[in-house]
């Protein structure tokens, strides 16, 4: 096991420090006590203190997902908060909020205690998001207020799309006694029909019954004129389309409540990969075009696009080696998180690693209200090595999820996880020997 | 012989092959107008119809194709309640490459699965439809209808006509025609045309007189109305009134238009009763030419030496 | 490649009469005799042989066609798009003498795939077979009834038989210098 204990002195010797709260990149050791960090620059560390040579490397924030599914209670065969963690770290996040979509499903002030009391013994720090309406029924909304006091960092029915626009604007309004996010899979179930892929030209060649991406940006557009209507937060989770794009940008322009994010998979693939017909590859929202693709790295740069989140969706390999109707919707992603948008961003698309870093560190955390000024003396060690010049390729054994399903396997990719701390663990990472 | 191993649709499939296929038809053509209509081409060779959707037509005439060769076949239909349970499928390939059989004819409800199936078995696939994707041998039976009427298939101008978003038979005629030299055009509701056509090679014109002015032949398509979750066409005199073949509509133009059919028909809806048994109708030469390149499909694929066990 | 006529127009013309006389003095009972050729010059051949009989006794024979094309078992070794002739056997074998009728008699392999095919059409009394040359070679236990000319041939060497119905002239060559 690649996961230990972190030592209770340790150095972080000759790295760079790659700081995207106060937009800074330094030189300087790193010390960490009792999980910890005691000081950077010049100290006195103890002799017994482990030194972890980062020459090299860089030292950043440890990452945070907003969005990943780790299926407990219920599915606990498909991915537990343990494993969940476990497969985080491998990726080089310290941080998530997981989904609501389980069974039963986070929509109590219980559940969320639920999840905090497993969580405190993971290794990383897991939040839980509450479901907008009991039981995700689309109709009646939760207790928001009791469970944001027991932990609920954001509200959605994730999976299930908010059909019925009253409901979507009464859980807005609701949610501004309690400040936080309302996340809704924007998809209109209706337009989206039998849709199992994006409706386009490749669709027409395979047969396959399209999605349109009018299904998305219809109901994002709908979700953003009653946010802005409500004064409410929205997040809009994983943008696929361009035409969702334009929408949030028009609205980002005069509400700043806005926020969205995209996963790497809808960076990295377009619809031609569906020619394979592998079911990793079906998605909700479904991989678009390429001109899809290339909207969607655009408005990360531009900032209409907040953050990178992965929709870490586990699922057996039963539920995936079936024929395309039958298979299941979603991938895993933590894993191969930064080496496909580190890839796709930096080495393909020419944006700065420190605003990279910052889609995967200060901004999803300024999104979910958390500490973002993590490289300060005193601060929980949270804390990511990555060498983003490595050239890797991803395969079955980098995965440390329960499940398997990712369509990343065999990609090459650029930059590596090398190290993650969190509070008192730390993970080295497999692919340096 | 053929470049491809399996036959899993005509997307991308090489041209000189489809006329191989339809060359080595007509030579079975005349093997099918002998008293003694059996031949031992494929003696030792097992084939199993996997057929995991009802299909009589397309089922009885690869029995037939595969009988006449001598081929031992096997016919294995899973009722639509196991396959709602999509696990199956990897059971149900794994068994058939476990009894080492040479060839699979599969039809399934879902796109790609022939192709899903060749990642689970070492057997020649032959697609008989995949759902909505591709039904191959349909159409290259029914190119061998029209080479058969007009001698040639390039240059030939075809009308492909109905419910175009929902029919493997019009894509894989798509492909067919189209990389064969010959000009198609689709007609139909537009609700049921697929909204991107973009690098298809085919014309779209919602007037059905226009297309019978320019067509050299249509093929009609069966209107599904079981396909349709939600009433895409209003009622069956509105679609008879607007796409319908009918008597007083060929009457118009004063062409002999050439119409073909995949079956099975609705009579008085997409064509008139009169027209499918008239002359102008080649509905079933079809039908023959179906047994026909059934023959010569399993022929080229499962003929070869190297694809034959022990020998 | 050299090319050697090995028999003209009129000796083409000879062996074929002389296999007439042989057909004859072996059956007793000529009504009984039906003649099937190979395609695809054993098919003029038998029309030829056909046409003889009557000048010599007076009595048309029934004549067919038989196509193995699909009947030969080293199809599988150079599978090709088949050249389908038409098989037309339009009367009963039970009980006639069935006289083959091929060009050339070489391993015996097409001889084998005609009497393959010919059980689909009946019980024949008997089944002969006449070849206007037998090259040798053979790979079967097979043999030729009537004979018109034997042809020893080496390695390299192949036997063309040219008809006027075929070919436009009578001439069988012998060919050297063969693959």
């Amino acid at each position: 096991m690649s996961l230990k204990n972190l030592s209770k002195h340790t150095v972080l010797k000759a790295g760079t420090l790659l700081d995207p709260y106060n937009k800074r990149t330094y030189r300087a050791d790193l010390w960490i006590k009792d999980g910890f960090i005691e000081s950077i620059g010049e100290f006195n560390a103890p002799k017994s203190a482990e030194i972890i040579d980062c020459k090299g490397k860089i030292i950043t924030h440890g990452f945070c997902d907003l969005h990943v599914h780790f299926r407990e209670p219920g599915r606990e065969d498909k991915e537990t908060l343990d494993t969940g963690s476990l497969s985080a770290m491998a990726g080089g996040f310290t941080r998530v909020c997981v989904m609501p979509n389980t069974n039963p499903p986070l929509d109590s002030p219980e559940m969320m205690n639920f999840i905090k009391e497993k969580a405190e013994k993971c290794p990383i720090h897991i939040h839980p998001i509450g479901a907008v309406t009991k039981a995700q029924n689309g109709k009646d909304i939760t207790e928001m207020a009791l469970m944001f006091k027991e932990g609920a960092v954001a509200f959605s029915d994730d999976g299930l799309p908010i059909q019925d626009g009253a409901v979507m604007r009464i859980a807005l309004e609701y949610s501004t006694l309690v400040g936080v996010p309302v996340i809704n899979h924007a998809e209109d179930e209706c337009l989206r029909s039998e849709g199992l892929m994006h409706e386009g030209i490749i669709s027409t060649h395979l047969g396959l019954p399209g999605n349109p991406d009018l299904a998305e940006s219809a109901m994002v557009h709908r979700d953003l004129e009653l946010a802005d209507f409500t004064g409410a937060k929205l997040h809009v989770p994983h943008v696929s389309s361009a035409k969702a794009v334009q929408h949030i940008r028009t609205m980002k322009r005069k509400n700043n409540n806005i926020t969205s994010e995209v996963t790497p998979h809808h960076l990295f693939f377009n619809d031609e990969a569906l020619r394979s017909y592998d079911t990793n590859l079906k998605v909700a929202p479904p991989i678009r075009t390429e001109s899809d693709r290339e909207v969607l790295i655009k408005a990360v740069k531009d900032g209409t696009i907040d953050c990178i989140a992965t929709d870490h969706a586990p699922h057996t390999l039963e539920d995936k080696e079936t024929t395309f109707d039958c298979a299941s919707f979603g991938m895993i992603g933590l894993e191969s998180a930064f080496g496909v948008v580190n890839k796709v961003l930096v080495q393909e698309s020419g944006m700065e690693l420190i605003d990279l870093i910052s889609l995967l560190t200060v901004n999803p955390r300024k999104i979910m209200g958390f500490d973002s000024d993590l490289f300060s003396e005193g601060a929980m060690a949270e804390i990511t090595v990555i060498d983003p010049d490595r050239d890797w390729t991803f395969d079955k054994d980098h995965i440390h999820s329960k499940s398997g399903n990712s369509p990343f396997i065999g990609k090459d990719l650029k930059g590596t996880v090398e190290l993650t701390i969190s509070t008192n663990s730390i993970y080295k990472s497999q692919i340096i020997k | 012989m053929l470049k491809q191993k399996h036959l899993l649709g005509l997307e991308g499939y090489p041209a000189e092959d489809i006329q191989t296929i339809i060359d080595t038809a007509f030579n079975f053509r005349e093997v099918l107008e002998r008293p003694i209509k059996k031949v031992p081409s494929l003696q030792g060779v097992t084939i199993v119809n996997l057929f995991f959707e009802n299909s009589t037509r397309t089922r009885i005439s690869f029995e037939l194709a595969q009988k006449r060769l001598s081929a031992d076949t096997v016919n294995f239909s899973a009722s639509s309640s196991s396959l709602k349970k999509g696990e199956s499928f990897k059971d149900t390939a794994q068994n058939i490459e476990a009894m080492k059989i040479d060839a699979v004819v599969m039809r399934h409800p879902t796109p790609g699965a022939a192709k899903h199936l060749t990642e689970f078995i070492d057997a020649i696939i032959i697609n008989a439809g995949d759902g909505t994707h591709e039904h191959p041998t349909q159409a290259i039976l029914d190119m061998m209808s029209l080479h058969e009427k007009f001698g040639r298939l390039r240059g030939l101008k075809i009308g492909i006509i109905g419910d175009i978003v929902h029919s493997r038979v019009a894509l894989s005629n798509i492909y067919g025609l189209t990389s064969m030299g010959a000009e198609v055009t689709i007609c139909g509701p537009p609700n049921l045309i697929p909204s991107f056509l973009q690098d298809l090679n085919v014309n779209y014109n919602d007037n059905l007189d226009e297309v019978i002015d320019w067509a050299d032949a249509l093929n009609v398509l069966r209107i599904q109305r079981e396909r349709m979750g939600i009433g895409l066409v209003p009622s069956n005199r509105e679609y008879r009134a607007t796409f319908g073949i009918t008597q007083e509509r060929l009457n118009k133009h004063e062409k002999e238009i050439i119409i073909m059919h995949p079956g099975p028909m609705n009579r008085g809806v997409e064509i008139d009763g009169f027209v499918a048994d008239s002359n102008q109708a080649i509905i079933l030469d079809q039908v023959l030419n179906g047994v026909a390149s059934r023959m010569a499909i399993l022929y080229l694929l499962c003929g070869g030496k190297a694809n034959v066990g022990e020998n | 490649m050299k090319e050697k006529v090995l028999m003209d127009e009129i000796a083409v013309e000879r062996s074929i009469t002389r296999l007439c006389h042989e057909i004859l003095e072996h059956n007793r009972t000529p009504e009984n005799i039906v003649l099937i050729g190979i395609h695809n010059r054993g098919v003029p051949l038998a029309a030829r042989i056909k046409l003889k009989i009557s000048e010599f006794i007076g009595i048309d024979l029934e004549q067919g066609s038989l196509d193995i094309t699909f009947h030969r078992d080293d199809f599988r070794e150079r599978l090709q798009v088949p050249e389908v002739k038409e098989t037309d056997i339009s009367f009963s074998l039970d009980g006639k003498v069935v006289i083959l009728v091929d060009d050339v008699l070489y391993s015996g392999r097409t001889v084998r795939a005609a009497l393959d095919e010919l059980n689909s059409f009946g019980r024949a009394a008997k089944v002969q077979l006449a070849v206007l040359v037998d090259r040798g070679h053979r790979e079967l236990p097979i043999k030729a009834d009537y004979v018109g000319k034997n042809i020893p041939t080496n390695d390299g060497e192949h036997v063309s038989v040219l008809l006027k119905e075929t070919d436009g002239n009578d001439n069988v060559l012998l060919i050297k210098g063969v693959e």
